[in-house]
């Protein structure tokens, strides 16, 4: 489904001074995975890489065949509007907007008929246990229920990656494991494909494989908790 | 405190440099305005304050008359007066130079008395004219001018200057000068007899200068002397007589120093745009602030302290542009901005501190008020929850109380019924004031209403920017009071001159019904056609019909400007431009009519229907009030009578003008040219109704010049306030952005999001800024200019403008809000989410 291949970032305006070389990284549909590495090393940098939202150097990334790397800006634009799916550790959600219209906002931004895009945020609401305050503000609501609102417009729209940095960074450890095993869940059950950045063991560990990045690419880690 | 303002106060302003250069430059200019005509006019003032003291001299009292004069008798009279030490008749004469578009003010003193009450205006003789005798300046052709004329005229000692009597040109010799006339005033000076004899006033004065013997109480010489005067001559002292004068021009002076204090007002809010932006972007910042122990009142007092700089600094650069605009309004308009109050003076820039000190103060207060808003929503702010992500849009998220802006449009409603102070329409610019705030207020509540009327668009940029301005109408409040206050204004100032210029047209056609006009005194100078002349014209070929027009001013009382008496046939009115009721008098032998301008029915509260007495030739004539007429030309009131009864009341059959009507076929040129064949060419002045109308229009335009230059800069502070807004919104909402980037929007959506956003605030802001607008202009109209200058106007909606003006400026608005939001679409999308909040 992904498959990333040769990734080559250095540092910007480091000329010649690489901030990764070499990561490579094939992941199938349904599966979920967590990169860690120590601070600094480019694990946010390489989620931006994937997103077209930082240009890359070196390498390819394909996703379902189709080679990402030569898109220009627009074009990735619309790619992910279509295929991603974002979780940010601040969470990100709109403040002028109601909950449900925080979740379908990615419907709209595909032209769905408002109808239609309303019922979908609804279920998805539903989906992760919200639907009660679905015509909420989002300033009334704690920093769990904003993060399962992420998580919701993450995954409203059936994208085929979903890309989540330090999701439960701004969580305590409880309300964290929740959140991330109610990510995970919905990344399986929708098919699609789950990169987390994490500096949490407990939670990388909920992934199915955790990776480590370095100066010379991604590892596989050998010690599971 | 002192550290911390420096460092994270003040520093802040140098962060956000265009922000703060803007409100900077929109502060500077209100200063630079009010202040530049300030002292414009304050030069003015002087100048001619200096003038009338000249003139004054060492007088304890002046006794004035009507602009014909009086019975020189009255001068023997007086003088001989127990309380009087010494008395000095003058002949004023504006005296019209033929050929030339000038006048000159010659003074006809009597030598010998004036040395003891104007010593000022004693004439020194040149030595080539001393060679033709002792008695040198008695001579019935010296003329002496003031250094400023003799500039002025390009004249040199012992040359000939030609003057105006009747329709004569008459030569005087330039026999010396008036040196201690200084060189800010034009003037001419001769033997009283000579200028009586010259212009036909033999056995008229026109003033008496009286120094009064030491001991005697001047209130009581004054009451005393007055009763010894004939009917329309009045005893006054300098001080009230130059008081009188400079009041003409004083609604003027206002009402420009308002235009420039709503400028100033405009500078005010986009302080309040940006520091209000300004804290929500630094919301974090200051709740660490707080966190680290800064209390409430200090963190108000930094803020405080930022709006205090900006206007410190924008007063201090208002302060030099003033300086920069008052010289070249001096080169380029004149010590009355093209108004015409002071003819005749030469006055110069000079740096004046109480005026610049206080406009500094002005520009300061106007950042303090700017910031102080703000700075209460900083210190209110939770700062537990302020270091939360989220937290910034809070700020823009507040609402005014319901109730403000209709308590805010009934008091100016209620401010619109009350009379003027000191005749300063203090009332009517107050419910100006609260017309704004009214608009301002009612700002976030109509995005709401109007973001409703949107609700069933389809397309996600507009339903966000919808949703961005119904859930946070702060936002909306930010970025259009400028807009609002900036429009309102522009809209009130488009209206009231339309209406205006509108309404002076269809007065001039009015007043115009002839095919030409003759004019033998323009500006009510020395010339008038005796009726031998008139009767010439009468009997040149093509003409069917003349109609003679007699000037003179008449004084009511003691505390007003004199009015102008106006002799003409007026057909019982139905020549006049009457607004409102007439009557006729009920039997033929009652008092004959006077018709009053709305000028004079305001200043002396005279109506229709009430009887008025007006001194003509020295005693009191009742006349019946028949009517009220529009009159634009003189703000300090005219009376119309017919040209009969000033005829058969005066035995004056002189004329200043004439209205000629053409025989059918005859050639408005040839016949012009006949006239000045049989009266010569540069004695009079024949002109058209419609090179009247022109020139007219013209005069009204370049008085209205200083008008479209404060509506134009009120525009671009209005478009600075939407560009500054939207800069600082969009560096706000970098993050709300970002994350619209990661979700699939392009650069040029978030742009056209902007842009949209831009258009929406702009539509609504110059929606309410044109109800406003309006609001004022009916305050402009109905009180301001009724209560300034006296007279009525007909509403007169410029619609095509307004329209056009409205769509430019909405799509002016929605390109600086994309511009300045480049930025912030510029700056990685990636950095904006990354940032830990």
């Amino acid at each position: 489904m992904l498959d990333i291949v040769g990734l080559t970032k250095g540092y910007e305006g480091g000329a010649g001074h690489p901030l990764f070389t070499g990561v490579s990284l094939h992941l199938e549909r349904g599966e979920c995975i967590a990169i860690m590495g120590e601070s600094g090393v480019g694990k946010s940098t390489l989620l931006n890489c994937i997103a077209g939202l930082e240009p890359v150097d070196e390498g390819s990334i394909r996703l379902a065949g189709a080679e990402l790397t030569t898109l220009d800006d627009n074009a990735f634009a619309r790619l992910r509007r279509q295929h991603y799916g974002f979780v940010f550790q601040a969470f990100h959600i709109l403040p002028h907007l109601t909950v449900v219209q925080n979740v379908a906002l990615p419907l709209w931004l595909l032209d769905r008929p408002g109808r239609e895009a309303e019922n979908l945020a609804r279920a998805m609401l539903d989906r992760v246990g919200l639907l009660a305050r679905a015509d909420d503000w989002p300033r009334h609501l704690s920093g769990g229920e904003l993060q399962r609102i992420a998580i919701a417009r993450a995954l409203v729209h059936r994208p085929t990656l979903v890309l989540a940095d330090e999701p439960t960074g701004n969580l305590d450890p409880e309300r964290a494991i929740g959140v991330l095993d109610l990510l995970l869940e919905c990344i399986r059950d929708a098919g699609a494909v789950g990169i987390i950045v994490t500096h949490s063991r407990a939670a990388a560990a909920r992934a199915d494989r955790i990776l480590r990045l370095s100066a010379h690419g991604l590892d596989t880690e050998v010690s599971r908790p | 405190m002192s550290a911390a303002l420096r460092h994270v106060f003040l520093a802040s302003l140098r962060r956000r440099r265009l922000a703060t250069a803007l409100s900077l430059f929109a502060i500077a200019l209100g200063v630079a305005l009010g202040l530049a005509v300030q002292l414009i006019h304050g030069a003015a003032l002087d100048e001619f304050g200096r003038g009338m003291r000249l003139l004054a001299g060492e007088a304890d009292l002046q006794v004035f008359g009507p602009r014909a004069g009086f019975d020189d008798a009255v001068y023997a009279e007086i003088a001989a007066q127990a309380e009087v030490a010494d008395a000095s008749p003058v002949l004023e004469i504006d005296a019209r130079l033929p050929g030339r578009d000038i006048s000159l003010r010659i003074f006809g003193i009597d030598m010998f008395r004036a040395a003891h009450v104007h010593p000022a205006l004693m004439p020194q003789v040149d030595t080539a004219a001393r060679e033709t005798g002792p008695l040198a300046a008695l001579a019935a052709d010296a003329l002496f001018l003031s250094p400023a004329a003799r500039t002025a005229l390009g004249i040199a000692p012992g040359e000939m200057l030609a003057v105006q009597s009747g329709t004569h040109a008459l030569p005087l010799r330039i026999a010396g000068t008036v040196p201690a006339a200084g060189l800010g005033q034009e003037l001419g000076v001769m033997d009283i007899a000579a200028a009586q004899l010259l212009f036909g006033r033999i056995g008229r004065i026109s003033r008496i200068d009286l120094r009064l013997k030491s001991g005697i109480d001047r209130d009581a010489a004054r009451r005393s002397l007055a009763a010894l005067l004939p009917a329309g001559v009045e005893v006054l002292t300098p001080e009230t007589a130059e008081a009188q004068t400079s009041a003409l021009s004083q609604a003027y002076r206002v009402n420009l120093t308002m235009l420039a204090i709503i400028a100033l007002l405009t500078g005010g809010f986009l302080v309040f745009s940006t520091q209000l932006l300004a804290v929500a972007r630094r919301r974090q910042e200051l709740a660490f602030l707080r966190a680290l122990g800064l209390d409430r009142a200090a963190l108000i007092r930094g803020l405080l302290a930022e709006g205090a700089v900006v206007g410190l600094t924008g007063g201090l650069l208002g302060i030099v542009l003033a300086y920069g605009l008052a010289g070249l309004a001096f080169n380029y308009v004149g010590g009355d901005l093209g108004a015409g109050y002071f003819r005749g003076l030469r006055p110069a820039l000079r740096f004046d501190l109480r005026p610049s000190v206080a406009y500094v103060l002005l520009g300061v207060l106007a950042g303090v008020a700017g910031a102080w808003l703000p700075a209460r929503e900083a210190a209110r702010m939770n700062p537990a929850r302020a270091l939360r992500a989220g937290d910034e849009a809070e700020v823009f998220q507040s609402r005014p109380r319901a109730y403000l802006t209709p308590a805010c449009l009934a008091l100016a409603t209620l401010l619109c019924f009350l009379p003027p102070l000191g005749g300063v329409p203090i009332f009517g610019y107050a419910a100006v004031a609260f017309l704004l705030a009214g608009a301002v207020l009612a700002l976030p509540t109509l995005v709401q209403l109007s973001m409703g009327f949107l609700d069933g668009t389809r397309d996600v940029l507009w339903m966000l920017a919808r949703a961005r301005l119904a859930a946070a109408p702060g936002q909306a409040v930010v970025a259009a009071a400028g807009v609002v206050a900036s429009v309102a204004l522009a809209v009130a100032m488009a209206i009231m001159v339309s209406s205006f210029r509108h309404s002076v047209d269809g007065w001039l056609e009015s007043i115009l019904p002839a095919d030409l006009y003759l004019s033998a005194s323009p500006a009510a100078t020395s010339g008038f056609l005796a009726p031998e002349m008139q009767e010439q014209v009468a009997s040149l070929p093509g003409i069917a019909a003349i109609r003679p027009v007699r000037f003179d001013t008449l004084r009511l009382d003691t505390e007003r400007f004199p009015v102008t008496l106006i002799a003409r046939p007026v057909d019982g009115g139905a020549a006049l431009p009457l607004v409102g009721a007439t009557v006729t008098a009920d039997s033929p032998d009652a008092a004959p009519s006077a018709w009053i301008s709305e000028a004079m029915a305001d200043l002396f509260a005279v109506k229709v229907g009430d009887v008025l007495q007006l001194p003509i030739s020295g005693r009191r004539v009742a006349f019946h009030v028949a009517g009220i007429w529009r009159d634009y030309a003189r703000q300090h009131g005219a009376v119309v009578i017919e040209l009969a009864d000033y005829r058969a009341l005066t035995g004056d059959f002189n004329a200043n003008d004439l209205a000629i009507w053409l025989a059918d076929g005859a050639e408005p040129d040839t016949v012009a040219q006949a006239i000045r064949n049989a009266l010569g060419d540069d004695t009079i002045k024949i002109a058209s109704p419609g090179d009247i109308r022109a020139i007219s229009l013209a005069i009204f335009d370049r008085t209205f010049l200083v008008t479209y230059l404060m509506e134009a800069v009120a525009i671009l502070i209005g478009l600075f306030g939407v560009s500054t807004s939207f800069a600082g919104l969009a560096t706000a909402r970098r993050k709300e952005f970002g994350m619209l980037r990661h979700l699939g929007l392009t650069r040029g959506e978030i742009g056209r999001l902007l842009t949209v956003e831009g258009a929406l605030t702009a539509a609504v802001g110059t929606a309410v800024g044109m109800v406003a607008g309006g609001a004022i202009a009916l305050v402009l109209v109905e009180v301001i200019n009724r209560q300034s200058f006296h007279w009525s106007m007909d509403i007169r909606l410029p619609l095509a403008g307004l329209v056009i003006f409205a769509g430019a400026l909405v799509l002016l608005a929605a390109l600086a809000a994309r511009l300045s939001g480049h930025q912030a679409m510029r700056q990685s999308a990636v950095l904006a989410v990354r940032e830990d909040w």
